[in-house]
């Protein structure tokens, strides 16, 4: 039953940058995702300095960058929008491979996609070398309000139970002989998701009443 | 001597008009450990969240200890009164087990060292001081039933009340909850189906049919009064005789 080891973005390890109090961490990505965002986007020499300083990162942090590539999927929606910029954009056209494009759309493409490739990877290496628990420590000390705080903390409590709830719905799906290959299945996906939302809020209501119990009064013990 | 839980006449209707109680009779006295047995849908359920006050009686009353469970009175309730309920993924919330065990003390206001003690002591009781500072999640179901009952046993409850508590345990972890139990110097009211579980641990049984009380007696003579059995959908498992599985008290 439920019991995974550890977060599947987290790395292991004990590193100077593992070690790091977490609310400095958190300081620093916010540091650097401000400087990125904040770079005119034709100083590639810029962008350069940022990328290798976040391989330095990485390199003392001993997280194997195939590690960290492999969970940049989470770009994907990012990479397609910044590939259709250049098509749909207008203003001056130029060639590329003989295609014609909109100049502004491909120099907006390219900078949508080298900031937000940075920002991926240093999020990773933030996640990857932090324990959530210490995260949410950090921002904590960081006097991120409270309620903040506690909803992030029961979103890390209990992702993997829904997950895990969704994968059991999973296996009972297939187990009686349903695959998605097709939309004609959607209406079946669907209505999982509805289950698994329904199950999560009645999850919700009985960790509230376990919480009651306890003499919870709506203030979490400090 | 005042009963550690005395309800009268207890009924309940929920909102939506659904009748679930009609009327229940209980005392348990201190020291007791007492089953409560009945089918699904008896309301038993119902009648444990009574206990504590998350519902209020439409009729009739509850006291622990001779205090009234009423509004005023709620906090002190919730800490003679400690439940356990079936599912320990909504018992435990925290980050780790020794935040989850500390919940309920510091919510009665317990803290520094006290609220140490309180944790390490509950643990201790339950066999799991030494994973105090894993994550819940990454505990074993047998050992989060088992955190599950140090986080009430740290608000040093006068009745626990255990909702299913051998449910989805395998047989060890079942026997090393009946021993834990058993340990436990502190009176119980424990809500099963599994009825070898209840002659096991509790002397008394207490049946709750159709949101009345229809029996209350030794565990042993509920269990083998065939007629009472059949009448409220009680059964004893495949192979299971009371009467031989241990000498009659």
């Amino acid at each position: 039953m439920g019991a995974g080891h550890g977060h599947t973005l987290h790395f292991h390890g004990h590193s100077p940058v593992h070690r790091a109090p977490a609310h400095l961490k958190v300081l620093a990505l916010l540091g650097f995702m401000l400087v990125v965002v904040a770079t005119p986007r034709d100083w590639y020499a810029a962008f350069a300095v940022y990328l290798a300083a976040l391989i330095v990162v990485v390199g003392v942090s001993r997280v194997p960058p195939t590690y960290l590539l492999k969970r940049t999927v989470v770009e994907v929606p990012f990479v397609l929008f910044a590939v259709l910029l250049p098509f749909v954009a207008t203003g001056p056209q130029t060639e590329v491979l003989g295609v014609s494009v909109s100049q502004h759309g491909l120099e907006a493409g390219i900078a949508l996609l080298v900031k937000g490739t940075l920002g991926v990877l240093a999020s990773l290496t933030l996640a990857a070398t932090t324990e959530p628990q210490d995260l949410l420590v950090g921002l904590e000390r960081l006097r991120l309000p409270q309620q903040l705080v506690q909803i992030m903390a029961f979103m890390v409590r209990y992702l993997d139970v829904v997950t895990d709830e969704m994968r059991r719905m999973k296996v009972a799906r297939e187990s009686r002989g349903f695959s998605a290959r097709n939309p004609r299945h959607w209406p079946v996906l669907a209505r999982s998701a509805g289950a698994l939302f329904i199950r999560s809020y009645e999850r919700g209501e009985r960790v509230h009443l376990a919480m009651l119990s306890r003499g919870y009064t709506g203030r979490m013990p400090r | 001597m005042t009963p550690v839980l005395d309800v009268h006449g207890l009924a309940y209707a929920y909102p939506d008009g659904h009748q679930a109680l009609f009327g229940v009779d209980l005392h348990v006295h201190r020291g007791e450990r007492v089953a409560l047995l009945g089918p699904n849908g008896a309301g038993k359920t119902t009648l444990v969240l009574h206990l504590n006050g998350i519902l209020a009686a439409g009729a009739g009353s509850v006291a622990v200890s001779g205090l009234p469970v009423e509004k005023a009175n709620l906090p002190e309730i919730r800490r003679r009164v400690g439940v356990v309920f079936q599912d320990p993924d909504d018992q435990l919330f925290m980050g780790t087990v020794r935040a989850d065990v500390a919940f309920g003390p510091s919510n009665l206001g317990v803290a520094g060292a006290e609220l140490d003690r309180r944790v390490m002591s509950a643990l201790e009781q339950v066999g799991m001081e030494e994973y105090v500072d894993r994550p819940p999640h990454h505990l074993s179901f047998g050992q989060r039933r088992r955190v599950a009952v140090a986080t009430v046993l740290a608000m040093e409850p006068e009745i626990l009340v255990l909702d299913e508590p051998s449910s989805n345990l395998d047989p060890a972890s079942r026997r090393e909850l009946a021993d834990i139990v058993r340990s436990l110097d502190v009176t119980v009211l424990m809500v099963t189906h599994d009825l070898p579980y209840a002659l096991e641990l509790c002397p008394r049984s207490v049946v709750l049919s159709g949101g009345t009380v229809v029996a209350d007696g030794t565990t042993y003579d509920v269990l083998t009064d065939d007629a009472l059995m059949r009448a409220h959908r009680l059964e004893l498992p495949f192979g299971f005789d009371p009467r031989t599985a241990m000498p009659r008290p």
